[in-house]
């Protein structure tokens, strides 16, 4: 017979070790994470065959864009700037000029490190990102009607009355900007501002590029022409989509930010396996 | 080092290999060939989407592009093709055979006499432009009635005059549709742009309007349309000139 000897104080408590997300949720999850970042690399590839952004129903090289990837070779040398509105950013080695694949600087709008395919190859990207976009569209459908039904969606997404008083709201973005994450009971469950962003993905952003990908397609356009009439033409569209794609990867840097804070390998173990180890109050 | 930090360069590698994956797969023809089934999927999806045949978005005269992009060929440098534009197209002549039942050629003169649509449409280029123009041009499925297609025939392929892919028949530009959109009532053989004759530029002195798809099924400088039941045995065999190159047959996305 075996002694099982415990390094922890025989008055300290037990951590207590719940299943923290259910199996659909981190299924979706896991394949959201792949999907959606080889549409976002399959993306710039294609956002590159044309790196200027418009508002309205048309735009092209003769017309004025709102967002341009280019070179500017005044004085002699060429350096890559970012036209946004009125101004314009030096972006050298990152947007507009950029090092290509095999090492030599290239004219392009996105860096070919973020790009898939990695060299320039509008065909190919079009490939990868119609492919992923149809399982993007079965995992998201997958996760909205099991969250529907399993009460996933209302139990743990939706923001409660009392989530929503503004002295908690209030208490959760004072606690958010110390840093400060809950622990014992209220770890159990998302706080408001995490329910928040989370509904503003999955309710907002994510449907928000089915939409604005759907209506960049003429086929589309012609069956349903009230997805173009609602965002304001196809042009403005593709701007749209771009700007969504931007919040979304806003999202997900806080996201990880947010994960690292909260402690890395018991976030991502919870949304492995499930299990999660409730963070209990320090002591002394 | 940690385990932390250790677990944080495990995640970073595995992410790196995951990328690097992504281009090898890229280059693998089966996997090409997979990651194309989701185009058959849209292309199914779409055409149920359109089974109604509902007409592209028109636009009003006034949001007409000021500049509408010229894109692929300009001014096609064949001999035969300058010869023509010479004599102003005179002696241009529209030839359409394979699976009918009366081959059958047609002068801009006879094409411009037959029943006639303008359409102010919006043109959407595969690189994400878009322009805004207008055309008139004569119902394709006015060309079709008048030299009967075989019941074999699936699809229309538009051979053109110029030469984008280098000089030789293996840079000639085409393309192909089939006829679900080739009787839909706005797609035209366009002679006019913005109330002038086609520019060369545009594809003088006739172009292809497919609206429902993007800019390079619009065929310019059309010079003769073969009616067949199978596009294999056409150039590089999968239905146009950028189709050879990697883009897909169908346009609508």
């Amino acid at each position: 017979m075996t002694t099982v000897t415990s390094d922890l104080a025989p008055d300290a408590p037990r951590p207590e070790v719940i299943r923290r997300h259910g199996v659909v949720v981190r299924i979706t999850h896991w394949i959201n994470v792949v999907v959606i970042s080889l549409l976002l690399m399959s993306g710039l590839n294609i956002f590159n065959a044309h790196p200027r952004l418009y508002w309205g129903q048309a735009g092209a090289d003769f017309d004025r864009p709102w967002l341009e990837l280019t070179i500017d070779t005044a004085g002699g040398g060429a350096r890559g700037v970012a036209h946004i509105g009125g101004a314009d950013i030096t972006t050298t080695g990152l947007l507009g000029l950029s090092r290509g694949p095999d090492g030599h600087w290239q004219i392009q709008g996105f860096p070919s490190w973020a790009t898939l395919p990695a060299r320039r190859d509008l065909a190919t990207a079009r490939r990868w990102h119609f492919f992923l976009a149809w399982l993007f569209v079965i995992n998201g459908a997958a996760y909205w009607l099991i969250g529907l039904a399993g009460g996933h969606l209302r139990r743990d997404i939706a923001p409660t009355r009392r989530d929503l008083a503004p002295r908690n709201l209030w208490r959760s973005i004072v606690d958010h900007l110390r840093l400060k994450h809950p622990v014992g009971e209220e770890a159990k469950r998302y706080n408001v501002l995490q329910k928040l962003a989370y509904l503003a993905v999955i309710a907002l952003l994510l449907p928000a590029m089915v939409l604005t990908g759907l209506t960049l397609s003429p086929g589309v356009d012609a069956a349903i022409p009230q997805l173009t009439t609602l965002f304001g033409g196809r042009q403005s569209a593709r701007a749209i989509h771009f700007i969504t794609a931007n919040l979304i990867v806003l999202f997900v840097i806080v996201h990880l930010v947010e994960v690292v804070l909260a402690g890395a390998w018991n976030e991502i173990r919870s949304m492995i396996t499930g299990r999660y180890v409730v963070p209990m109050e320090k002591h002394g | 080092m940690t385990v932390a930090s250790r677990r944080g360069l495990l995640g970073a590698g595995l992410g790196g290999l995951l990328l690097s994956g992504c281009d090898r797969l890229t280059n693998t023809p089966s996997f090409q060939s997979f990651i194309g089934h989701g185009q058959d999927l849209t292309f199914h999806a779409q055409r149920l989407l359109l089974s109604g045949q509902p007409l592209a978005r028109e636009f009003k005269a006034s949001d007409i592009s000021r500049v509408f992009k010229a894109n692929g060929s300009q001014s096609p440098t064949s001999d035969t093709y300058q010869a023509l534009l010479a004599d102003n197209f005179a002696s241009w002549r529209l030839m359409v055979d394979g699976l009918v039942a009366a081959p059958m050629s047609f002068s801009l003169a006879e094409l411009k006499a037959m029943p006639s649509r303008t359409q102010i449409t919006r043109h959407d280029c595969v690189e994400g432009w878009s322009a805004i123009g207008g055309w008139t041009g004569v119902p394709l499925a006015e060309v079709l009635r008048r030299v009967g297609l075989a019941p074999d025939a699936r699809y229309l392929v538009f051979h053109c005059a110029d030469n984008l892919g280098g000089a030789g028949d293996a840079g000639l530009y085409y393309e192909s549709i089939d006829l679900f959109d080739a009787f839909h009532p706005q797609t035209i053989l366009a002679y006019a742009m913005n109330g002038a004759p086609l520019p060369v530029a545009h594809g003088a002195p006739l172009r292809l309007r497919v609206e429902r798809q993007l800019g390079y099924k619009q065929a310019k400088y059309v010079m003769r349309i073969e009616a067949t039941d199978r596009l294999d045995r056409t150039h590089g065999g999968r239905g146009g000139f950028w189709e050879d190159r990697g883009y897909e047959w169908y346009a609508g996305i």
